[in-house]
Formats: C-alpha cells, structure tokens, sequence
C-alpha cells in the first residue's frame, strides 16, 4: 500500500477539497492502484537514456516555442469585469483572505 | 532596540543572512502573452484571457524576457544551463487566478555565479546559489475601500510580469554586508538594462533568510524568513531587529522557529506571518504547457557580447586610467548616463580630476536641487569641459566659474556665450585687479618713483602691465582707477 488514508486527506485539503467520509478510501484505493502502475516503470533500465523534459515537442524544435515581445491589448477589461463572480469596476473583489482552518 | 541586550552579547553572536531579489525583466509585454508590462495604467486594463487564467488558454514564453534573465545571469558570473525547465508552483490565493505560479523548480536558468561587494575597503564575493524565471503575481489590495474589513480588490495588470529571482548563498554576515550586495545587485541590473530596479514601483523586491550562531560554531541557527524588504533602508533596520531578536531568544535559552516573519513598517518589528505548517507544499511540478528553455552556446555569446561594461569593472577602469580615487569612481559610475557624461567631459579636454569636481559638486547638486537626472539635457559635456578650461587657465576666477555654471544650467547656453554676455571674462574683482596692482609695483619701483615724480606718463605703463598679467581680462576702467590711486599712495 503506497497512499495512506492520511495522505488522502492531506493532499485533498492542498486542493482545497472536502471529501465525504466515504470517498476517502475510494480515492486512497485508486491513487494506490496508480501509483503501483507508474511504479513499473522502475523495472526498466534507464540509464542510457537521456532525461525527457517534454513530450510534445523535440528539443530541436524549440525555436517554435518563442514570442516576440510585442504587445497587444486584449480589450477585454470590460468584459472580464462583466464576467466575474464579483467586482467593483476597475478592480475585482474577491472575500477577504483569511487563512483557511487546519 | 526593546530587547536591551548590551553589546557584549551581541558581539557574541554572528549573523548568517541570505537574499532573495525578485526583479521585473525591461520588457514590453509580459512573459507568457502580449499584454503589456507598463506601471501604472488604469487597474485591470493589462489583461487577457491567458493572464486571467481562463480555461482552455496557453502560455507562450517572451523570448526577450529569456535574453534579459541571460544577459543577468551572465552579468552575475553564473552558468546558465543549456536547458533549465518551468515548473508549477501550486498555491491558492486570488493573485495568480489559474491556481499556480509559473516558476522553474528543479531546473533552473542559471546556477553557481557570484558578485563581489566592497565593504569597508575590503572585497567580498558573495556566492549566487540560482537565477531563475517567474511570472509576478497579481497586486491585492486589502485596504482603502468602504468594504475593506471583508473584501480585497485585485489589480491584475502585473500578474504575468516576467520576474527573475536572484537567490544568494548565505555568505552575507551583517545588516550592512547585506545592504552592500544588494546595492551591488541593483546597480549591475541597472547597468545591463535588465530591470528598472525601481523600488517604489516594486520593480526589485528582497526578501531575507536570517539566523544567528555563537560565533565560531560551524553549524548554520535555525532560520527564518523575513518578507517585505522593499528599501535599503528597511533591509537594514528589519535585519538589525530580526537579528537582535533572534539573540535575545537564544540568551533566554527559547528555539528559533523556522516562520516568515514579515517587516511591519509603521511597528517598526518583524512579526510572524499566520501560516499552516503545510502552506510550503507547493507540489511543484512540470509545467505540461511550456517548451523547456533551451539556451545555445550562439545566443549565449550573443548576450554576452553585446553585455556593456559592469559597475565593478568600470570603477576600476575610472581608478586605473584616469587616476581618480576609489571614491570619486564610486560616485561617477553610480549610473551608466552619469559615467559615460563623465568621460565625455574628460574626452573633451578637461583634466578628470577637476572633471570629477564639477560633476560631483556643481552638476550633481543642482541635479538634486532641480529633480532632472539627464545631465547631458542641461550642459553638453564639451561645454562643461570649455567651462573647466577657462577656469583652469585662470581666464576666468572659480567662483565666477560657479556663476557661470549657474547660468549654463539654466539656460543651456555655451559657456562662451556667458561669458561674455554677462561679462564675466572680465576681472570686476576690485580686490584681485589692486593684488596685481601691487604686485607689479613692487616689481617697477623706479617706474614707480617717476610717477611719483611727476611722470604722468608712466601711468600708461602700469595699466598696460595690468592688462597683459590679466591676459586683458581685466576691467579696464576699474585698472585705471586702482593703478591712479594706488600710485598716488
């Protein structure tokens, strides 16, 4: 067994998640059976082989990835205003920040 | 400080301090899309959907904001990888609205540099553990509005800014060791162009790591980390308190706590800031939307090519070839405008001695006085330089120099010009026309004598005498009067 129901709720409550008591042992079972998965891995040999930062794209292809620093105003300030939960124009108000209880 | 300890105790501890700059990259746009980075527009009109972290968005990484976090690495001497990688740094708090950070993590830009400070005529390097990039957060305000006890308002113009955070090692070991590197740090960005380094608009931004140890024990205190830095002046006094009360907690045989503390300006204390114990996970991972940062040797040469000459380097080239004290390279290379202004008015002719006099007394002064900081605006560098000349050859006295000076900055008009126009070439100076009077008497006694005599004429000769030792700067009228009073006994 790798996840522990105290990690369950440990990272659940990082993700600012509330399970109900009787999630907590689906999720420790399926992020155990996940975990155990990815764990094969291990069982190849890896040491020639270079580390792999991306997969979408090879390194010598990085030339693609780049922006010129130009601007361009997205004109949507309104709109995003209009959009949100809450706001007081120009600015956005979210509920004070208060640290959440343990 | 309230601790009271004396300073025997004080001086039993040693200090163990670490920064952490954050810096906002000179670029236009920001750093993963094309709104623009400019300080001080109308809240929330910088934004987009990628800034605002809507869904289904992607950032697209500002090769310029990768230039400048290069050209600083290079500037601190740190190896920059060939390829370092972002990361997610996952944390929720209304300031960055997609829930995490783009930070780089594991693989950062650069590693290994250093910057050498000086302090109390002795150099220090002082290690760089990291540079890496970041995407600013963006600015919360809690205060100010009818609602504020309950609400915060959110400006999102600066979320997305492209920061670079500069880690040093914890080599620093006092207040003012720490203030040292960080002016070292802010004139080198300065210098490169890769930040603007304004501490008001939050441009450069310290953060500190803190601990104290018995002096002469090997092992590092527990730490903590003091937030909110943002002057050289609360750097200083934030550290000093921090310091002493970490001291005053050991003297009492208390454990320091591993916590941010944050500098309360108004208090004048750091204090602690309410956090869980687990706030520091952040989980972080690779960021799945971004290319890693792949940096050839090519470009890299490029950067460094085009990198002008560091603070450190041309301090020691204004000591070497212009033979002025470390002082004065100090002061003329604080800025590169005030430095390059300074060897154009040396290149124009002026001895750079009294080039660095005029600039560091005269120029800088009246600068400070009108609050404008281009120099050249006001007085060309050859103009300062022909100011210097005549005063220098002493066709004109040192304290018409400064009047003259005046007028220049003003008006911006050649020193020539002035001059002559408010007659300043001529010598008015009654005390300094009878000086040379007499000095010339007293070389002439039988000329004198034939005056004396009733040789009227001779009086011609005295005034021509007068004239050719002023180099015919002298006023004329006022020759004749001194030469016939003085005559007459």
């Amino acid at each position: 067994m790798k996840i522990t129901r105290e990690t369950v709720l440990y990272v659940a409550d990082l993700a600012h998640l509330e399970l109900p008591e009787d999630e907590v042992e689906t999720y420790r079972q399926q992020l155990d059976q996940i975990l155990t998965y990815v764990e094969k891995l291990n069982q190849l040999d890896t040491s020639g082989v270079d580390p792999l930062a991306q997969v979408v794209a090879a390194p010598a292809d990085s030339a693609t990835g780049w922006r010129s620093d130009e601007t361009r105003d997205a004109g949507i300030s309104a709109e995003a205003l209009m959009a949100a939960p809450d706001a007081s124009s120009p600015f956005f108000r979210v509920p004070k920040v208060i640290e959440r209880e343990s | 400080m309230e601790s009271g300890i004396s300073p025997d105790v004080l001086a039993r501890y040693e200090a163990i301090i670490g920064l952490e700059v954050h810096a906002q990259l000179k670029t236009a746009s920001k750093i993963f899309c094309a709104c623009s980075t400019r300080f001080g527009d109308p809240p929330n009109s910088n934004v987009c959907p990628v800034c605002l972290g809507l869904p289904g968005t992607l950032p697209v990484i500002n090769r310029r904001a990768v230039e400048l976090a290069v050209r600083a690495s290079l500037a601190l001497n740190a190896q920059v990888q060939e390829r370092s990688r972002f990361a997610r740094k996952n944390y929720f708090y209304p300031d960055l609205p997609k829930g995490y950070q783009i930070s780089m993590y594991e693989l950062p830009l650069a590693t290994a540099g250093w910057l050498e400070i000086e302090f109390d005529g002795q150099v220090k390097r002082i290690g760089i553990t990291r540079l890496h990039m970041e995407e600013d957060a963006a600015k919360a305000l809690h205060e100010g509005f009818p609602d504020s006890d309950r609400a915060t308002y959110i400006d999102y113009n600066r979320c997305g800014t492209p920061l670079v955070e500069i880690v040093s090692e914890p080599d620093l070991r006092t207040p003012a060791e720490a203030q040292a590197y960080l002016e070292e740090l802010k004139q080198t960005l300065e210098y490169i162009e890769v930040s603007d380094c304004n501490m008001e608009e939050g441009s450069l931004r310290c953060d500190a790591n803190v601990s104290v140890r018995p002096r002469g024990d090997g092992k590092f205190g527990t730490k903590t980390e003091v937030k909110n830095l943002n002057s050289f002046r609360y750097l200083a006094r934030a550290l000093e308190y921090e310091i002493e009360r970490q001291i005053a907690a050991l003297e009492q045989g208390e454990r320091i706590l591993q916590e941010t503390r944050l500098w309360n300006v108004a208090a004048g204390r750091t204090e602690t800031m309410r956090s869980k114990e687990h706030a520091h996970d952040y989980r972080y991972f690779p960021e799945p939307d971004l290319l890693p940062v792949m940096i050839d040797a090519v470009w890299k040469q490029e950067i460094l090519e085009a990198m002008p000459e560091l603070p450190a380097a041309k301090r020691k080239r204004f000591v070497a070839e212009y033979g002025l004290t470390g002082y004065d390279a100090r002061v003329l290379s604080a800025t590169r405008e005030l430095a390059d202004y300074f060897e154009a008015v040396a290149g124009a002719g002026a001895a750079a001695k009294s080039a660095a006099n005029w600039i560091e007394g005269e120029l800088l002064r009246r600068l400070k006085e009108s609050g404008s900081a281009t120099p050249a605006e006001r007085i060309a560098p050859a103009e300062l330089a022909a100011l210097i000349g005549r005063v220098e050859s002493g066709e004109i006295t040192a304290a018409s120099g400064k009047r003259v000076f005046a007028r220049m900055f003003e008006t911006g008009e050649p020193a020539a010009k002035i001059i002559e126009a408010e007659g300043f070439g001529q010598i008015s100076d009654s005390g300094e026309i009878e000086r040379v009077v007499r000095e010339i008497m007293e070389r002439e006694p039988g000329n004198v004598a034939k005056y004396r005599a009733g040789n009227e004429g001779v009086l011609k000769f005295f005034v021509g005498q007068v004239m050719r030792a002023t180099r015919g700067q002298a006023n004329p009228q006022l020759v004749n009067e001194t030469v016939k009073r003085l005559l007459a006994g």
